[in-house]
């Protein structure tokens, strides 16, 4: 059985009243190599430089081989990490920069002598000892940043983001070298990376990341087939995210058409979220499989593949990917596996707050003031309201609204945008709209007064 | 009609380097071979060495040189280390401090010093003319060293303690070595006015105290402009040996200090 080398419980953090990272709960098996994934200030480089000791956790706790590892410095922890940029010393030739660790651990000269060659060879480095590293290329720094690391023979090997400086050719060699360097290594790799290609290629274990909290653990196929979260789907590999209602066990309605599916358990007329990644919709002549008709917008070929963009004939917009094109206008009939559906629980369908009522027929929302029918409560009343998606109003203008806020996430779902926007002050507002905005965009936020509904005191 | 070449915007650099840098210097080095009627010799430089007064005060400028540079090594490593540290220092108000003295000009900071040791009735003399060196020329050891700790890449330090380095080894093994770019500029920076110093020497001990600058202003407001030009050269070439060296020293990483 696999044996816990690393155990993270409970680990919070944030700087200045920001939180990084929320309740992070995760282990960490013996000779894994495990890759956190998340977008840029997800959290995941936070948690790497804990586990190296750089940083302290503000609560909970790391756990190595069950010993709390507490405040004991960096240099006392027997885990060695790639820097992102390297960070070889320019002062020393390759040699020195390899045996740096193993001199301050007193290692015989003839033993570092040994060691530090056979890590040259492991990386494909031989002859390079007396070369001074600022005249390497970048991918030969990164073998022997990675070279410095491994002679010391930790226990755990963090790796962060070590290929992002290399182009991309580089990048694919590395990853397949990484790989074969942690099989023959045998020592546990925690990989930090916000390309989610390259964690499939790599991971046995992917943990996603988003917003300091982890969304989804498991293997790069588990990820990619069942993403759990709409978060999870669109981050990793291209894919439709779309409306549905389950409307039985191994039934579900999305795009204006009931298709049979695997899932089960979701209860009867449940609005969720389905997943269809481009390349499992399929093209078909025969009437019988055809699920539904569309029309060809646009085919671009993407070397392996051609990508299409559909309209369907409810008005759906889908992403299909083919090894063979559709002239654009055409129209073409499609059929999906059941096996290719994934449905996922929405995480809400609603935005369900918490106000204080202000006065007679207003309340204090998320910092700002709404009208909205406040009968049945009295000034000072916390309430809690639900604001329907789409019932939220976005204005490019920031003072023409109670509140302003920034988009924050943009997920496309066949016919509309989900939005993610953050209110300045805190909070979220989650908004159905077909207007298109841009990650970052500054607005002012309206909601019609009789969109807002009290359902019940706090 | 053709174009004015880019290469012809030098021109008036070129000419006044030429008239105001080379020309004199090409002068030094002919008056020092020549003698008062204009005939090629080696008898300046044989005079200074077989003068023993001059000899002397020659030996002891590069003495108070060295010393005022140590000096100013010891106390302006420290200075600088935590100026630079974000632990002891977040404000760069502190660091104008520092520098601020640089911006005041050396002779009334000299003159300053000399009221205060007056005040104190502290006597002028060799430790007047250090102290006032070494608080004269301090900012210039502080600031290369400062600018190069500063700019170091943090993640230096944190690969030595993730491969195993305390505090001390991390310092000794990396933060000081990387930064010895900087210490050989605030060396030469310190070093180079200090050995060349006359006035400053003159007024901090009442003239007790006699310097390599001053023996060449002597001679040449005496009017032995040839033996004036030879001790020039002279401290030239030691001046030249010591940019030489840290150059040699200091430029295997190229964020150099000041210099």
């Amino acid at each position: 059985m696999a044996k816990k080398i690393i155990d993270i419980r409970g680990v919070s953090k944030s700087f200045g009243g920001k939180t990084v990272l929320k309740d992070i709960n995760l282990f960490i098996n013996q000779g894994e190599f495990l890759t956190l994934l998340g977008p840029s200030g997800c959290g995941k480089t936070t948690l790497l430089r804990m586990i190296a000791g750089f940083l302290q956790p503000d609560e909970g706790s790391i756990l190595l081989d069950g010993k709390e590892l507490g405040d004991t410095p960096p240099h006392l922890r027997p885990l060695n990490t790639v820097f992102q940029r390297y960070a070889l010393f320019p002062h020393l030739d390759v040699y020195d920069n390899i045996a740096f660790g193993l001199k301050l651990k007193g290692v015989p000269e003839d033993e570092i002598e040994k060691r530090v060659r056979k890590v040259l060879k492991l990386v494909v480095m031989s002859d390079y000892e007396d070369r001074d590293v600022e005249t390497l290329s970048g991918g030969q720094q990164q073998r022997i940043a990675i070279a410095r690391a491994i002679v010391n023979q930790p226990k755990v090997l963090l790796l962060d983001e070590p290929l992002a400086a290399l182009d991309l050719k580089m990048r694919k060699d590395m990853q397949i070298e990484l790989k074969e360097m942690h099989r023959k290594l045998g020592i546990t790799f925690i990989y930090v990376t916000h390309d989610q290609e390259e964690a499939l290629t790599l991971s046995d274990t992917i943990v996603v990341m988003n917003e300091g909290r982890i969304q989804q653990i498991g293997t790069p196929i588990d990820i990619y087939n069942e993403p759990v979260n709409a978060f999870v789907a669109d981050f990793i590999g291209e894919s439709n995210i779309l409306n549905g209602t389950m409307i039985r066990d191994r039934r579900v309605s999305f795009i204006g058409h009931d298709f049979d599916c695997v899932d089960e358990g979701f209860g009867e007329n449940t609005p969720v979220d389905v997943v269809v990644r481009p390349e499992d919709i399929y093209f078909t002549t025969e009437a019988a499989k055809t699920q539904f008709t569309a029309t060809v917008k646009s085919c671009i070929f993407k070397g392996v593949h051609y990508e299409m963009f559909v309209d369907t004939d409810t008005g759906n917009e889908l992403m299909i990917q083919d090894y063979d094109p559709y002239p654009v206008g055409s129209t073409v009939q499609l059929y999906i596996d059941p096996d290719d559906i994934q449905v996922m629980k929405k995480e809400r369908t609603t935005n369900a707050l918490e106000a204080t009522v202000s006065g007679e027929g207003s309340i204090e929302l998320l910092g700002g003031t709404f009208e909205c029918n406040t009968a049945g409560y009295t000034a000072g009343d916390k309430v809690r309201v639900e604001i329907p998606f789409d019932a939220v109003d976005l204005q490019d203008d920031c003072d023409a609204g109670e509140l302003t806020g920034e988009i924050h996430f943009i997920l496309y779902k066949g016919d509309h945008y989900h939005l993610t926007v953050k209110i300045d002050g805190g909070g979220a507002l989650y908004v159905d709209t077909n207007d298109i905005w841009d990650k970052g965009d500054l607005v002012g936020v309206k909601i019609p007064k009789k969109k807002i509904r009290i359902v019940g005191a706090l | 009609m053709k174009m004015t070449k880019r290469s012809q915007w030098a021109l008036p650099y070129v000419i006044f380097l030429g008239l105001f840098v080379v020309l004199p210097l090409f002068l030094v080095l002919v008056y020092a071979f020549q003698d008062r009627s204009g005939a090629f010799t080696l008898g300046n430089f044989l005079k200074f060495f077989s003068t023993s007064e001059d000899l002397h005060t020659f030996v002891y400028s590069i003495e108070i040189a060295v010393i005022t540079t140590l000096l100013c090594l010891l106390l302006g490593y420290p200075a600088a280390w935590i100026l630079s540290n974000p632990t002891y220092n977040r404000s760069s108000i502190t660091v104008i401090l520092f520098i601020l003295p640089m911006w005041i000009n050396m002779l009334i900071r000299t003159l300053a010093t000399v009221a205060l040791f007056d005040f104190f009735s502290a006597p002028l003399g060799e430790g007047a003319l250090i102290f006032g060196m070494v608080y004269n020329f301090l900012p210039f050891m502080i600031y290369p060293i400062y600018n190069i700790l500063q700019k170091m890449d943090h993640s230096y330090i944190e690969a030595a303690q993730d491969l195993g380095a305390n505090p001390r080894t991390v310092f000794q093994k990396v933060i000081l070595p990387l930064s010895m770019p900087g210490v050989w500029s605030g060396i030469l920076m310190v070093f180079m006015p200090t050995i060349s110093t006359f006035a400053v020497a003159e007024l901090l001990t009442m003239n007790k105290v006699k310097l390599f600058g001053t023996t060449i202003q002597e001679n040449i407001n005496n009017g032995m402009w040839n033996y004036g030009a030879a001790l020039s050269l002279i401290m030239l070439v030691i001046i030249g040996l010591t940019t030489l060296i840290s150059n040699e020293k200091g430029n295997n990483a190229e964020q150099g200090g000041l210099l």
